[in-house]
């Protein structure tokens, strides 16, 4: 996917990239432990479900170079999965998200056995259409009550010691698990199996030369982003006590490629700034109803034609050329 | 009345009519996605977006110009064209040597901007476009009554389609075309002005599209969203069909758009869904799809 931006990043020095990655870190989990005394705490909630949904998606496109079209068939099923289970079974709010987690991990298997079986383009389109699938299955399906969706689902005591009715505890606990899966990615990412991953999206035939069976590598990494994104939908469903067709249409898969996008492909941190931007300037287009797709649309124009390194993209290129210089 | 597997054959029939409306609109569309494909090497996710820019072409042509359907439907196709131009001038072209997917996010965020634009302008609700007179009505088969405008549409994306095979396969035009998507820059050196038939290769990929969306006015309402839904079962019929051949892709369309209304018949509740499984069956027997390569 990038082969113009990840050339710079071979000369640099890994122990300086960790030391700038613990210090942009700190600042990231400061700013979030701080944020519900200054910005409306839904809001931040909101936003930090989609910047790990954007990190599972990062995840599979900017390490492994495998364009999804479909994210939101995780994102929404698993959604859709936790507020069954916490409203009709009435299992207690961790449950429920590791159940729809657990489903949208399933689906990732299952839509990931079929889509690495075609690359790049291909890859997209097959996403695409499996999304679409589950999207008319969700709108078909008894459970889901189709155009009303999954309403008033309670969200119950986490753990059972946490009351999640209480916005700053929820707050803290959503925070958490962005945060248990945002470390869960970097780990995954500066493993040797991250390398790996790595080594297939700049030369897929020269990692199989080299005997790794990159399908499984290449399923491994979709099973876990499905399962990521999975983990923020259920959590976003618990946090809006809703999952509805939105979050499995395909606006939704778009969104959260151009959440990455405009954050940077490719980047630790890109996708927290991009779906920080985009649930942002959602916030105050949302009533002006199709100025937002207008927008929207305008800026993947943008960052196709002018800004393909993103925000973090940038920001990193300007810091080098300035320690360079 | 007769019935056939339990199922009266007016419906089947009915929907069997359906299924080859559907596919000749399948037909067309990914035809116009094979040949972008194989010279571009992308994937134009604007092709809904300007399926409903047809429709709306034709709509305006009636009902600001007082131009009836058949200047629609050539004015409207070239219109389309024109714009797909210079899309391909202004941006597409810059993209020919970055990765072949910055050329889907870029032609997914014109979808986005086109289909936002016209929501905006005309809202989600369809306008009406009627059907030209000498072809409204229809004749009793017997079996079945066959309305003359649905006829008109299969047979003539039929001729389209053929049309295209034959120049593309038939034609010296079309040998440059071949040769230009085996090899671009064999073909420059032979002195064929490659960029530009690049540009009108997408131009004509883009006026099918519109071409397709003329026809589909009377029969779907002319709708901001009418592509959108459409484009990703499109993409559904083009890996099914696999994008080597264009033969490929009309039979694959025409086919799916058969077993669709046909699953409509006997299964209603999958007939949304059928085409997808299909894609993923496909996958799993034959990855390169039912007449691609590789």
């Amino acid at each position: 996917m990038a082969e113009d931006q990840y050339k710079p990043h071979a000369s640099r020095d890994d122990a300086a990239e960790a030391r700038y990655d613990r210090k942009a870190f700190i600042v990231m989990m400061a700013l979030f432990l701080v944020a519900p005394a200054v910005v409306y705490p839904v809001f931040v909630m909101k936003a930090l479900c989609f910047a790990l949904f954007a990190c599972a998606f990062n995840l599979l496109l900017g390490f492994g170079g495998l364009l999804s079209f479909g994210h939101a068939m995780f994102l929404g099923m698993a959604g859709y999965v936790s507020a069954h289970a916490a409203k009709v079974w009435g299992l207690p709010p961790e449950l429920a998200i590791l159940a729809g987690t657990a489903a949208s991990t399933v689906l990732g298997v299952f839509a990931g056995m079929l889509a690495i079986r075609r690359q790049g383009i291909y890859f997209a389109m097959v996403t695409l259409a499996l999304a679409q699938m589950v999207y008319f299955f969700c709108l078909q399906a008894p459970f889901t009550h189709g155009e009303d969706g999954i309403q008033a689902v309670p969200r119950g005591m986490f753990l059972g010691f946490l009351d999640l009715s209480s916005t700053t505890v929820l707050y803290y606990v959503v925070l958490a698990i962005f945060t248990a899966g945002f470390l869960l990615i970097y780990r995954v990412i500066h493993s040797p199996f991250g390398q790996v991953l790595k080594a297939i999206r700049e030369n897929e035939p020269r990692a199989v030369s080299l005997g790794y069976r990159t399908e499984h590598y290449k399923l491994a990494a979709f099973v876990l982003s499905a399962g990521l994104a999975g983990l923020a939908g259920a959590t976003k469903a618990i946090v809006f006590q809703l999952a509805s067709l939105t979050d499995v249409h395909w606006s939704m898969s778009g969104e959260v490629v151009l959440m990455t996008l405009l954050g940077g492909m490719g980047t630790i941190f890109g996708p927290v700034v991009g779906a920080f931007a985009i649930i942002t300037m959602e916030n105050y287009l949302a009533e002006l109803g199709s100025w937002f797709t207008i927008t929207q649309g305008a800026i993947f124009v943008v960052c196709v034609l002018a800004f393909r390194r993103g925000i973090i993209g940038e920001l990193e290129a300007w810091l080098r050329r300035r320690r360079a210089g | 009345m007769t019935e056939i597997f339990g199922v009266p054959t007016q419906a089947l029939f009915g929907q069997l009519l359906i299924g080859l409306i559907n596919g000749s609109f399948y037909a067309l569309l990914s035809l116009g996605l094979a040949v972008i494909f194989g010279l571009l090497n992308i994937i134009n996710f604007t092709h809904g977006a300007q399926y409903m820019m047809g429709a709306f072409a034709a709509y305006f042509l009636l009902n600001k110009l007082g131009l009836n359907y058949w200047w629609a439907l050539v004015l409207a196709p070239l219109a389309v064209g024109a714009t797909g131009v210079i899309i391909e001038r202004l941006m597409l072209s810059r993209l020919y040597k970055l990765d072949h997917l910055y050329g889907l996010l870029l032609t997914f965020g014109l979808a986005l901007i086109i289909q936002g634009a016209f929501r905006h302008e005309y809202g989600s609700a369809g306008l009406p476009y009627s059907i030209p007179e000498i072809l409204s009505g229809g004749t009793n088969l017997g079996f079945m009554f066959l309305p003359k405008y649905r006829a008109w549409v299969i047979v003539a994306s039929l001729v389209v389609c053929v049309g295209t095979w034959l120049v593309i396969e038939r034609t010296k035009l079309g040998a440059y075309l071949r040769a230009a998507t085996e090899n671009p820059a064999m073909v420059q050196a032979f002195g064929v002005n490659v960029p530009r038939m690049i540009t009108l290769t997408y131009g004509f990929g883009v006026a099918l599209a519109g071409l397709a969306g003329v026809m589909a006015a009377p029969i779907y309402q002319v709708n901001p969203l009418m592509g959108a839904d459409t484009i990703i079962v499109v993409f559904a019929v083009v890996v099914i069909g696999g994008m080597g051949s264009i033969m490929g892709a009309v039979i694959t369309g025409f086919g799916l758009g058969v077993i669709e209304g046909l699953t409509k018949v006997f299964y209603p509740e999958a007939s949304n869904t059928v085409i997808f499984v299909i894609m993923a069956i496909v996958l799993m027997i034959r990855p390169q799809g039912l007449f691609g390569s590789r």
